[in-house]
């Protein structure tokens, strides 16, 4: 009896370790295959060079181009879903009816479970001939609409994690603005949102470090071009488009191309570990604790 | 206007806009699904569901991806719900607040946060290449079974958290095991919970491609994958491949293919809605 205990806890435990194992997996693969890169390709011009064209005969092998790419169609989507993700949020904890708000929220969550090659398809054939309605010069593939089809993809993210958030906010202090003679508007901006705000940091943060991460999104909207630019209405490139048309190709295992993709994967990996941890320790350490 | 009264103007006001920001993205959404039925369902009919891929629109069907995405689908249950049940009841049953623990819990909220592209390249070193798979069914399941796996963890600990103690105080006091206990008792009541994680962990897996291209899986597969062993397409796969054609025909290919991966995804999401509801509505402790 004892003995079978034991092994079943053993086991269990195994389960809960392979997830080490994974992390430690990713980080080997990212890190051995980088490093045979920049044994060949200097680290300072990864940093500093201003063009990516590892698959041309005159190789560049600069970063920032895909990094240009990744920031401006997170920032695109950031700029969309935040505002009418926090503006959600607070109307339907402040202003909707229960009944609104339990119809509605199950909706919104809809739009977080279709699959992103969706949303591309989305993005190329109805947003971007729209766009182009208003926006004569806009390419065929662009970040404009890329971007913007990733904010609407990520608004019940940030509205969903902001609710939580202010909800979890005690109904006392409520009371308390009410009481004073505030409008729901002032109470929801001057105490509520105050109230929660490391909360709706971590929602942000956290669709930030999902919009980086995003890839057939991208991929079939933005273009395959890496270029260094903010302009929204040209072909970019971002590091994971990078990624999925290395992998489309067929490049030779242990060229100097293949290892191109890992470099930019640890490279996507650093930022989506800083920010995720960034999210954990605000979580910690800000976290109002209301009793 | 006094002061109180421009308040309540503003007041209103964003009452208005809160209300348009909600219905923005219900009339994407509803726009978007509209936009898809009437470009691909035209298209859909026994044929398209039935033919191989082909170089000629009118002729190209959905037969290899939707059988590929059945076979990822079966591995990748079987390979990651053992696991992560039990490490989802290890850490909520068994573990002791220590350091290694504590950092188990970190790490998988961390895996959780890996963008699903660092897992395929993940898999392409791991199990393409080392273990040498290729751009197998089985390496493209072994990828998404790690992608997964923290979710199932995540939603199996939550569904054990909604267990009473006196569940647990009951069945020791009759002299029962700490493992009789969990099985018989713990898990049976937590079942609903874990069932809604495996089934939301599986709409995940299934609309997934950029992980399976990194490991090599082809858009272009000319037979039915019959074993673990054989390449394979996906039915996201397909239809990035059809999306990124220039030909027309192709992007209503693509439409078709995309209503019948949302098929798919929503009749999942809905069992796992059900299943929700269900069981909170039986389960009054």
């Amino acid at each position: 009896m004892r003995v079978q205990e034991r092994i079943i806890e053993g086991l269990l435990r195994l389960s809960a370790v392979i997830t080490i194992f994974i992390t430690a997996a990713i980080i080997w693969v990212l890190l051995s295959e980088s490093i045979s890169f920049f044994s060949e390709v200097s680290i300072i011009d990864f940093l500093t060079d201003k063009q990516w064209t590892p698959l041309f005969a005159e190789k560049h092998f600069g970063i920032l181009p895909l990094v240009a790419g990744t920031f401006l169609t997170t920032a695109i989507a950031i700029a969309v879903a935040l505002p009418i993700g926090l503006t959600i949020a607070i109307y339907l904890n402040e202003y909707a009816p229960a009944r609104f708000k339990k119809t509605v929220k199950p909706l919104l969550e809809i739009l977080a479970t279709i699959p992103t090659v969706v949303y591309g398809f989305f993005a190329l054939t109805v947003v971007t001939p729209f766009l182009q309605t208003i926006i004569p010069n806009l390419a065929g593939f662009n970040a404009l609409s890329a971007g913007m089809v990733m904010g609407v993809m990520i608004i019940p993210m940030i509205s969903s994690l902001s609710e939580d958030a202010i909800s979890a906010v005690p109904r006392s202090l409520r009371e308390a603005a009410y009481g004073m003679g505030s409008t729901r508007l002032q109470t929801a901006f001057g105490v509520m949102v105050p109230a929660a705000s490391s909360g709706i940091v971590v929602s942000v943060i956290l669709a930030i470090s999902r919009a980086v991460g995003e890839t057939m999104l991208v991929a079939i909207a933005a273009g395959q071009q890496p270029r260094l630019t903010l302009d929204p209405t040209v072909p970019i490139e971002t590091i994971t488009t990078y990624i999925v048309q290395v992998s489309l190709g067929d490049v030779p295992h242990g060229s100097l191309e293949y290892r191109t993709i890992f470099a930019a994967g640890i490279t996507l990996f650093v930022f989506t570990f800083a920010l995720n941890n960034l999210s954990f320790w605000i979580k910690k350490k800000y976290q109002e604790k209301y009793d | 206007m006094t002061n109180s009264e421009k308040n309540r103007l503003k007041d209103k006001a964003f009452q208005v806009f809160g209300v348009f920001c909600t219905f923005i993205g219900l009339v994407v959404l509803a726009i978007f699904l509209i936009d898809i039925l009437i470009e691909g369902f035209t298209r859909i009919d026994w044929e398209f569901l039935t033919n191989l891929p082909s170089r000629r629109a009118s002729r190209a069907g959905i037969l290899t991806a939707w059988v590929g995405t059945f076979w990822i689908l079966i591995l990748t249950s079987v390979i990651a719900f053992p696991l992560g049940i039990s490490a989802g009841v290890y850490l909520e049953e068994y573990s002791k607040k220590n350091r290694l623990n504590s950092f188990l819990e970190v790490n998988i909220a961390n895996l959780a946060g890996v963008p699903s592209i660092i897992y395929g390249l993940l898999g392409l070193e791991i199990f393409a290449r080392v273990m040498g798979l290729g751009g197998s069914l089985l390496a493209g399941a072994l990828t998404l079974s790690l992608l997964v796996l923290p979710i199932i963890i995540v939603t199996t600990r939550e569904a054990i958290k909604a267990v009473p103690r006196s569940i647990r105080d009951a069945s020791y006091a009759l002299g029962a095991s700490k493992w009789q206990t969990t099985w018989n008792q713990v898990l049976p009541a937590s079942f609903g919970g874990i069932l809604t994680g495996i089934i939301l962990a599986l709409s995940r897996a299934v609309g997934e491609a950029a992980p399976l291209i990194v490991i090599g899986a082809l858009a272009y597969v000319p037979f039915v994958p019959t074993s673990p062993t054989d390449e394979f397409t996906v039915l996201p796969i397909q239809i990035f491949n059809w999306t990124s054609r220039p030909q027309a025909d192709f992007l209503v290919n693509a439409a078709a293919a995309i209503i019948i991966l949302l098929l798919i995804t929503f009749i999942l999401n809905g069992i796992a809605v059900y299943l929700r509801n269900k069981w909170q509505n039986k389960v009054k402790w």
